[in-house]
């Protein structure tokens, strides 16, 4: 018997009092952005808005609730910018997006930080934990610190790899690998970067289940076949940008037990119905026959803060609604 | 439309004391005077007495001193510094019909704009920017430039709800950008710059935009000098390819990198007019006048002097207005002594020694 969960792969948008309310407080300049040691009113602005977003979550009936990152000013960067051993320098562009993060330039070594797991302990009711994954944290980083490439990837699994190990309890934890997919691994990369993924999945607490999601297409072939190497219970697949790779991955090399499935475009103000959602998911079981799976996870593609506040909450609410419309 | 077709000379002012000529001009947007943007947010407040006409004379105001301003700095063609539009691509949805807005997106840290969404075929309603153009032609004693943003930018950075392409959204905003250019060109415009920053993004796309520019240009007049502005690019990925677009003029960002790409324009020979950028807008520090004189030196490696063009990176409001000022009073000084030079056969680099 397949369980078909809705969920979220987090970085929501803050609410739009928050928007103002911490700009006043921050400021626009890159030089204002999250250090990691906010406290007073700005700490219990971000604990207001996080409250917001949890009840959105619970309101909508998702059955995967995330904190939220609201904190997470640069995104998936966020672990690395507030890092004490990581400078942040100048603005670089996010992916191919019209958004930017603070270049994060590691100086020392990517020592236990544990911020995330701090941001999660003031949450109750979370259980679904967020972190980017190895592969992608290091594509996102410049390296001042390892020395070459390989040294970085090892450096920050094993940083990712102690922020997981204390992360608190939870059902789930997503880690976000778009990277796999925008700048693929080369030969010997690849399975590097399936070791380094390892490496963190093993540092998870024994009943939490680990998803890697990839996105902003399909990873192609070779990245994929390694990545099957790697000891996690989902892989999951930006169907919105790409489905025909993607289920021609499932096809040829099968998958995890469980799947999650990008279905609901977090880039686009087009609220898909929880009819449409649920046929996307309907269309992936229908072409991958060899599979059976344990879990589908229901997800957006990408993050979500690429989205106005309404049509964010409209899409997690048709996500909440669609497994109840799922027939395999 | 040959790239020769000299569109230039009709801005040379009267008096213009030197042979040569190298038209100073900017980009377009300018920073805001602190009282406009006091005056907006008293326009949105509902308890306050300050209404749309009071607005849209503070509006006015700020476009008249901005446009004194450019004058002031001595540019050979001015702008209003967009003073009216609060972002470039919101300015504009609001205008076409098929857009609606649903809320404040990031950018990046705590800046957000407005992103629109095409929920309906998209189609022409009011006039974009005849008013603008009008007013800052009676306000200026030189002729004006029009910076309008490009139909590729406007679908990048907008939701697509309604086309099967983000392509198709570009090409139906082309035909509308046409629209208003023809309506600016029977205003009288004679200088229409379209700004493609997106296409930094996706350099791939290139051919989009140069369709784009082919439906853009259809109709318009030889006399009307048509400029495409591009910056933080890896430009290597668009040139050649785009010397086929339909312009005469291509505005780049070159100083903030240094010229480390100014090679990538040498070859093949660069057939168009070059607007180059000779201040840096991401640094509040004011270039001095004997920089500026290098870094104009630097575009004759790509063009002769009777086609280079002389402007900031990209459009100047992140900066403080002093410093934008007075980065353009240096630009204009730096151009006038490059011109007198250029004369007096004391300046013979790359193409100026032809």
């Amino acid at each position: 018997m397949t369980e078909i969960l809705a969920t979220t792969p987090g970085l929501f948008p803050l609410p739009d009092w928050a928007k103002s309310d911490l700009a006043d407080l921050k400021g626009h300049q890159k030089d204002d952005l999250l250090a990691g040691d906010e406290t007073g009113e700005l700490r219990e602005v971000y604990d207001r808005a996080r409250a917001d977003v949890l009840g959105t979550q619970t309101d909508a009936g998702l059955d995967r609730v995330v904190e939220g990152q609201l904190r997470w000013d640069d995104m998936l960067a966020h672990p690395l910018c507030v890092h004490d051993h990581v400078e942040t320098r100048g603005i670089v562009r996010y992916y191919d997006n019209n958004n930017f993060y603070r270049e994060p330039v590691v100086r020392g070594e990517l020592t236990h930080d544990g911020d995330v797991a701090a941001e999660l302990d003031g949450s109750p009711g979370v259980d679904q934990a967020l972190l980017p994954g190895p592969y992608s944290l290091s594509e996102l980083a410049t390296d001042e610190h390892y020395g070459d490439d390989a040294a970085l990837l090892d450096g920050v699994a094993e940083f990712l790899a102690a922020e997981t190990a204390a992360l608190p309890d939870v059902e789930t934890l997503f880690l976000l690998e778009p990277s796999l997919v925008t700048e693929p691994p080369v030969d010997g990369e690849d399975r590097r970067a399936s070791a380094a993924i390892d490496r963190v999945a093993d540092a998870a607490g024994a009943d939490t289940d680990v998803v890697v999601h990839t996105y902003w297409g399909a990873i192609p072939e070779k990245p994929y076949a390694h990545l099957m190497d790697a000891a996690v219970d989902a892989i999951g697949f930006d169907l919105v940008a790409d489905h025909e790779q993607t289920i021609y991955n499932v096809q040829e090399y099968g998958t995890k037990p469980s799947i999650a499935l990008g279905v609901v475009d977090g880039t686009n103000t087009l609220v898909e119905s929880p009819a449409r959602i649920a046929e996307r998911v309907e269309w992936v079981a229908a072409n991958a026959p060899a599979e059976s799976f344990e879990t589908v996870y229901v997800t957006a593609n990408t993050e979500l803060f690429y989205l106005p506040v309404n049509r964010f909450e409209a899409k997690l609410e048709a996500l909440a609604a669609a497994p109840a419309e799922v027939e395999l | 439309m040959s790239p020769r077709s000299n569109t230039r000379e009709q801005f040379r002012p009267p008096e213009h004391p030197t042979d040569h000529f190298l038209m100073t001009t900017v980009v377009g947007s300018y920073p805001k005077p602190t009282w406009l943007n006091r005056t907006t947010d008293l326009a949105d407040d509902e308890d306050h007495d300050f209404d749309d006409g009071d607005l849209a004379e503070a509006l006015d105001d700020a476009a008249r001193l901005i446009t004194n301003e450019h004058v002031r700095a001595g540019l050979d063609v001015a702008v209003d510094g967009e003073m009216r539009r609060n972002e470039m691509v919101e300015y504009f949805a609001h205008r076409i019909d098929g857009y609606e807005f649903n809320g404040p997106v990031k950018v990046w840290g705590h800046n957000y704009f407005d992103k629109p969404s095409v929920v309906e075929e998209l189609a022409y309603d009011e006039p974009w920017l005849v008013e603008e153009f009008a007013f800052t032609t009676g306000a200026a004693s030189r002729p004006v430039k029009v910076p309008i943003t490009g139909p590729y930018t406007l679908a990048s950075w907008s939701f697509n709800e309604h086309y099967d392409s983000e392509a198709e959204v570009a090409y139906d905003l082309a035909d509308l950008v046409n629209e208003e250019i023809t309506r600016l060109v029977e205003a009288g415009a004679r200088y229409i710059q379209i700004d493609e920053p997106a296409l930094a993004t996706t350099p791939d796309d290139h051919a989009i935009v140069g369709e784009c520019l082919e439906q853009i240009a259809d109709g318009v007049p030889d006399e009307v000098r048509l400029g495409l502005h591009v910056c933080y690019g890896e430009y290597s990925r668009i040139y050649p390819e785009i010397l086929d677009v339909p312009v005469h003029e291509y505005d780049l960002e070159l100083a903030n990198g240094d010229y480390d790409q100014l090679e990538v324009f040498t070859e093949p020979e660069f057939t168009k007019d070059l607007a180059l950028g000779v201040v840096d807008v991401h640094t509040a520090e004011v270039e001095t006048v004997e920089e500026i004189k290098q870094n104009i030196t630097k575009g004759f490696e790509v063009v002769p002097p009777e086609r280079l063009t002389v402007s900031p990176d990209c459009g100047m409001k992140l900066l403080p207005r002093e410093v934008a000022y007075r980065k353009m009073e240096n630009m204009v000084q730096a151009t006038r002594e490059v011109e007198a030079e250029l004369d007096a056969g004391e300046i013979t680099v790359g193409y100026a020694g032809d």
